[in-house]
């Protein structure tokens, strides 16, 4: 089953076309990954999937109907971590089930349970101000999959994390998302790789250049080695070697 | 450390104080021009004993409350309303300037004459004197919310009003409570210059009857300590709002 199809999809701001008849699918369960330069179009595409911006042209189904804000069915990171500073952990967590009217107490008991499983359960009743980058990374997350989303967007969520803990992270990441769909922006050719069943180049022309299939298949324990392989090598090039003729497209 | 900044403003005080009485001793400065601190302190004991005080207290904070919240309350909403609403904004905003430049005060003459000498008058220069500040601290701090936070809350399906109700005013609390803050005194003043304007009885008509017919200069200074307790004790009442109230957002 297809969770997201798009068809011919443009976006312009302005004079400025960002994205030109760009088609894409994911789907249940599925895990890819988009790489671009700076600029073309990535977090635009992300914006829109979620339905925060209106397209210009083309179609955006999500399980079926058009994206439209505030879908249940989407969770999004974006690259800041965006916690409320005046809530706890567990009330940043809590709030998406607030807002859809959910009583206190069991929106409590369902925040309590995602912040356990990306492994923030200690952190319940800090401050996001007292937490690290990679523990806000962690909070946010499970923000995002609190309402049990069957797409998860993420926008450079570990951008901004030490290469140790970002590399836990990438390790972790397809147990952590239980099972929903993600659609993961990077600039890391490898974590792409390491993540993804399929990892899609965004070109200069504003629609899928490339796609070359990820290792996210492989056991947990294999995907590094594979990453090394002859084979994970020649991937790494063909996705460098894209993304080179975008940058200087 | 800490002790030490606690004391300081006391030290200060006590230091300051000292100074004044030796001050109008030395040099034998007569009572009606300027009394000194322990002749006030004594007056002011008496003014509440023989209930003086309180008679004149009781209208001023009736006034500097209800007014106080009246202006605030009014106040939030119209700056509430305008930070959301862009178009709103442009009409309104050169107005809420050009008033707040207007010295309200000038206004008491007017307000009076169509409120009467009673208790409107005075809650209205108070609603006034007070409404600006908050209404334009509000509109800036509900307006600037980080459009990143309201990304968030739209991307979480949250409608308008509970964009408002979680992210929006939370976000802008600190901002408005700042507003709050320079509003809490003026209050007092608004209360104080209202019952010059006329009145029978309130820390502005004790001003007034000490200075004139009592000709009681050590009870006229005795009524400025009590309407700097009573702005002091404002602005500490928003302070405390503001500490529970942090607790209490979400
Ligand atoms: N709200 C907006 N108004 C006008 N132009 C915009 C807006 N948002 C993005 N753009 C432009 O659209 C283009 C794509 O932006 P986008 O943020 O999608 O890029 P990106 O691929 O995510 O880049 P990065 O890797 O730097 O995050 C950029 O040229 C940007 O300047
Ligand atoms: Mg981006």
């Amino acid at each position: 089953m297809q969770i997201l199809q798009v068809d011919g999809l443009s976006h312009s701001f302005g004079e400025r076309d960002v994205l030109r008849n760009l088609s894409l699918s994911i789907a249940a369960g599925e895990s890819v990954a988009l790489l671009g330069a700076n600029g073309s179009g990535k977090s635009t595409l992300l914006r829109l999937v979620a339905g925060l911006l209106t397209p210009t042209a083309g179609q955006i189904a999500l399980v079926g109907s058009a994206a439209a804000a505030g879908r249940p069915e989407v969770g999004i990171v974006f690259q800041e971590s965006r916690l409320l500073p005046w809530r706890t952990v567990l009330r940043n967590v809590t709030l998406p089930l607030e807002l859809a009217g959910e009583s206190l107490s069991s929106a409590r008991a369902t925040a309590e349970a995602a912040l356990k499983r990306v492994g923030a359960g200690g952190l319940l009743d800090r401050n996001p101000a007292e937490i690290s980058g990679g523990e806000r990374g962690r909070v946010a997350l499970a923000r995002a999959l609190v309402r049990r989303p069957s797409l998860l967007l993420l926008d450079e969520p570990f951008a901004a994390l030490d290469a140790i803990t970002r590399a836990r992270l990438d390790d972790e990441l397809p147990e952590l998302v239980a099972g929903a769909a993600t659609l993961l922006v990077t600039h890391d050719v490898a974590e792409a790789l390491l993540v993804a069943d399929r990892v899609l180049v965004l070109g200069s022309d504003g629609a899928i250049q490339l796609e070359v299939p990820g290792l996210r298949g492989q056991p947990a324990t294999g995907r590094r080695a594979a990453l090394l392989s002859p084979d994970g090598a020649a991937r790494q090039t063909r996705l460098y070697a894209a993304l080179d003729s975008v940058s200087h497209a | 450390m800490r002790r030490l900044s606690q004391l300081t403003p006391l030290a200060v005080a006590a230091l300051l104080l000292s100074a004044w009485e030796v001050a109008v001793r030395i040099f034998a400065v007569p009572q009606f021009i300027l009394p000194a601190p322990s002749v006030i302190a004594v007056r002011f004991a008496e003014a509440w004993a023989d209930g003086t005080m309180l008679r004149h207290l009781v209208p001023t904070v009736t006034e500097v409350t209800i007014g106080g919240l009246l202006g605030g309350a009014l106040g939030l909403l119209i700056g509430v309303t305008l930070g959301l609403s862009g178009s709103a904004r442009r009409v309104v905003s050169p107005y809420l300037v050009a008033a707040q430049s207007t010295p309200i005060l000038a206004l008491g003459p007017v307000l009076v004459l169509w409120l009467g000498p009673g208790l409107a008058a005075k809650v209205a220069v108070c609603a006034l004197i007070t409404l600006f500040p908050v209404a334009i601290s509000t509109l800036v701090a509900v307006r600037d919310v980080d459009a990143g936070t309201l990304e968030l809350m739209r991307s979480l399906g949250a409608t308008r009003w509970q964009s408002l109700r979680y992210a929006r005013l939370p976000a802008a609390r600190s901002g408005i409570l700042a507003g709050a803050r320079v509003a809490a005194t003026l209050a007092v003043v608004g209360a104080i210059v209202g019952e010059w304007l006329g009145g029978t009885a309130g820390l502005g008509v004790l001003l007034n009857l000490a200075r004139g017919s009592l000709f009681d200069t050590p009870l006229l200074f005795a009524d400025l300590l009590q309407i700097a307790i009573v702005g002091v004790s404002a602005y500490a009442l928003v302070l405390l709002f503001e500490r529970v109230s942090s607790k209490k957002i979400a």
